[in-house]
Parts: C-alpha cells; structure tokens; sequence
C-alpha cells in the first residue's frame, strides 16, 4: 500500500479506537503503531508523549504528527494528523446534525462508564509497559514516583514538570561525567 | 467573514492550551462570551459529547463549535485551525530531533524526560480512576467520604486479568472497550 494513504489509514483507526484523549491513544498507539507497524518503539513514543506535553496543541495531534514525520517526512506528518482527526470531524458532524440528545440516552451514559472503566485499565497497561523502557535506575525511579505524585495530588502543570526532569537527566549525566573524566 | 473568524479563534486555542484536551475548555469557556456562537449551556452538552464519542476530546469540541456556529464546513475549518498550530511547532521540533538525535546531550535530556512522562501518564490513569470510579461526597462541614462504585471496579479488576492473559492478551484493545461497552449497558453501570 502506499506509505501515505497506509499512515493515513492507520491514524483513522486509532482515532476511531480512542475514547477520552490523548492518553486513552496510547494503549492504541502501542498495538497500531509500535506492534503491528513498527513505525516507532515504546522509547520513542514515550519521548513524544513528553515533547507532545510541553508544546503547543493536544498531544493525541502532536504524537501523530511526529510519527507521521519520523516515517515519511513532512507529508507524512500531515497524513497522519489528518487522519486522526478524521473519525472526529464526521462522527461529531453526524451527532450535531441528527442526535443533539445523544450524550444523555441512558444506553449511551450506561456504555460509556463501561467504556471509561476499560480506558483506566488500558491505561495503566500502557504505563506498566512504558516503565520496562523508561524507568531503569534508581534516578529514573525517583523521577517516576515524584513526577506521578505531584501531578496527581497537586495538578502541577505538565510542561513544568518536563522541563524541570529534562534539566536534571541533563545535569546529572553531566556531574558523572565530570567525575569519571576526574577518575 | 465566519469562516476565517473560526479559524484564527481555534488556530488561537491550539497554540495556546498546552497538554490535553480538556486544556481547550477555557479558552472554549471565553469564546462562548466573547463571541456569542455558542451559550455556556451547550457548551457543557458538547463536552458530554465529545467525551463519549471516539477521538481527541479537543479535535471533537472544535468540531461541534464549528457545525454549531456554520454547518460542516465550519466544522472542517475549526478543526484544522485547533491542529494547525500543533503540526506546525511538531514539524519544527521533529526536524531538530532528527538532526540533534543522536547527540549525547540530547540523549541526556531524554534520560530526565521520559520516567516523567511516565509518571505523567501514570497521574492521568490515575485521574481517570478517580473520576469514573470514586465519588467526593461532602460530609459535616470539611469531612468528606468517598463512595466507591464497586461494580465498575469489579469490571476493571476484570478486565485487568483478561486483558494480561497469556493468550488473550493478542486481542485489540478496541475489543475489550467493545466488550465493556456491552457490559455497561447490559449490567447498567
């Protein structure tokens, strides 16, 4: 198939499979992209997740653009954009146009907790997973229980919280390297 | 003109919300005053339902505003002003990671960045959780006592299992969110 329209396509698929945001893409991002596709490896799309975090935009647009971009250069990343959005444009469309109630059907509402039930766990199947290749010393450790501890009791801005352990990775490595060179 | 009005209101709320979807909600809360498309009543309607549609909850709200305010093409035309920020500023960073990629101070960089990006999508999970699963009750003046709604922790629990299983784990997630979808209406959840 051709590279454009398969990236397209797969976009469309994982914006049709993703129920509540950018995260609830991930557990979808790992099946579509990282197994079936091998486009990009955990490593690489837990880096998006945190690039996707402190720029501009809603990360489920920004991780498909880098993607799209790393496999197939600028048109690449546009393919991909366009196609996880695609899903929402005509889904929405088609809601607003005919079923303005849709959202307060009792089938809908009981669906949905069922739905949101399912997203926790693939979640946190995803988190599980992203550990094995991101979370390595006892460093990366500390980051991973400090970063998760104050984003969920204090709601501290993502952005901060990024910068602030891209900052300390970067000085770290830096004093042991310093100390090895003294050695 | 409607169309470009849309398209430069959302081209602002996309350069400007920074991480998910529901960090559109503001800049959609000063839209509905400043420009009047949309009241704050249906704005409250369309984030239901853009939280139980599939799809990026920013990409969906656009969307709605958009066929709100000037049928399907406005919906076409908000949507692409709410991502065109973010393909613009990824395309840039994705070109210096590429040429910086292998760069030891990069590679530094990323040593810090990705446990926290990690633990960031670990406190959504867990903001997931706490949303759909525990209810804040207020109790006596600042006592508060939180509800449990066992029955969708049951099925988490459930579901944890099943999706782990040595040969169920091949599955799609998009399965297991079928599954529960029929579960939530059969078990009404």
């Amino acid at each position: 198939m051709n590279i454009y329209l398969d990236l397209f396509l797969t976009f469309a698929r994982v914006g049709v499979c993703t129920f509540g945001g950018g995260y609830a893409m991930l557990p979808i991002l790992q099946r579509e992209v990282v197994e079936k596709k091998g486009w990009a490896t955990d490593e690489e799309l837990t880096d998006y997740y945190a690039i996707g975090q402190c720029t501009p935009g809603i990360i489920a647009v920004n991780t498909a653009t880098f993607i799209g971009q790393k496999k197939a250069g600028i048109p690449g990343g546009l393919m991909t954009t366009l196609g996880v959005v695609f899903p929402s444009i005509v889904i929405i469309t088609v809601i607003a146009a005919f079923l303005q109630n849709f959202a307060d059907h009792p089938y809908v509402i009981h669906a949905f907790n069922g739905i949101r039930s399912c997203v926790c766990v693939l979640i946190l199947n995803a988190v599980l997973k992203l550990r094995k290749s991101s979370v390595i010393d006892t460093f990366s450790s500390a980051v991973f229980v400090s970063v998760f501890l104050i984003s969920a009791l204090f709601g501290v801005s993502p952005a901060i919280l990024v910068v602030t352990c891209g900052v300390l990775g970067l000085a770290l490595k830096l004093m042991s390297e310093r100390k090895e060179g003294q050695a | 003109m409607i169309y470009l009005q849309l398209f430069i209101e959302f081209f602002k709320t996309g350069l400007f919300a920074v991480g998910g979807g529901l960090a559109t909600v503001p800049f959609l809360v000063t839209m509905a005053e400043t420009t009047g498309w949309f009241t704050q009543a249906e704005l409250t309607n369309m984030i239901a339902i853009s939280e139980s549609t599939p799809g990026p909850l920013g990409v969906n709200m656009a969307t709605y505003v958009g066929f709100e305010t000037a049928g399907p093409l406005g919906a076409v035309i908000a949507s692409m002003g709410l991502i065109a920020p973010s393909i613009i500023v990824i395309l840039i960073v994705a070109a210096f990671l590429q040429r910086f990629r292998s760069s030891k101070y990069v590679q530094y960089v990323f040593y810090g960045l990705r446990p926290a990006s990690t633990g960031l999508v670990a406190a959504a999970c867990w903001s997931v959780i706490s949303i759909s699963m525990l209810t804040f009750l207020p109790m006596g003046d600042s006592l508060l006592s939180i509800v449990l709604n066992w029955k969708l922790l049951l099925l988490a629990v459930i579901l944890y299992f099943c999706t782990n299983h040595a040969k169920l784990k091949k599955l799609h997630p998009v399965v297991w969110i079928a599954l529960s979808a029929v579960a939530g209406i059969l078990f009404q959840l």
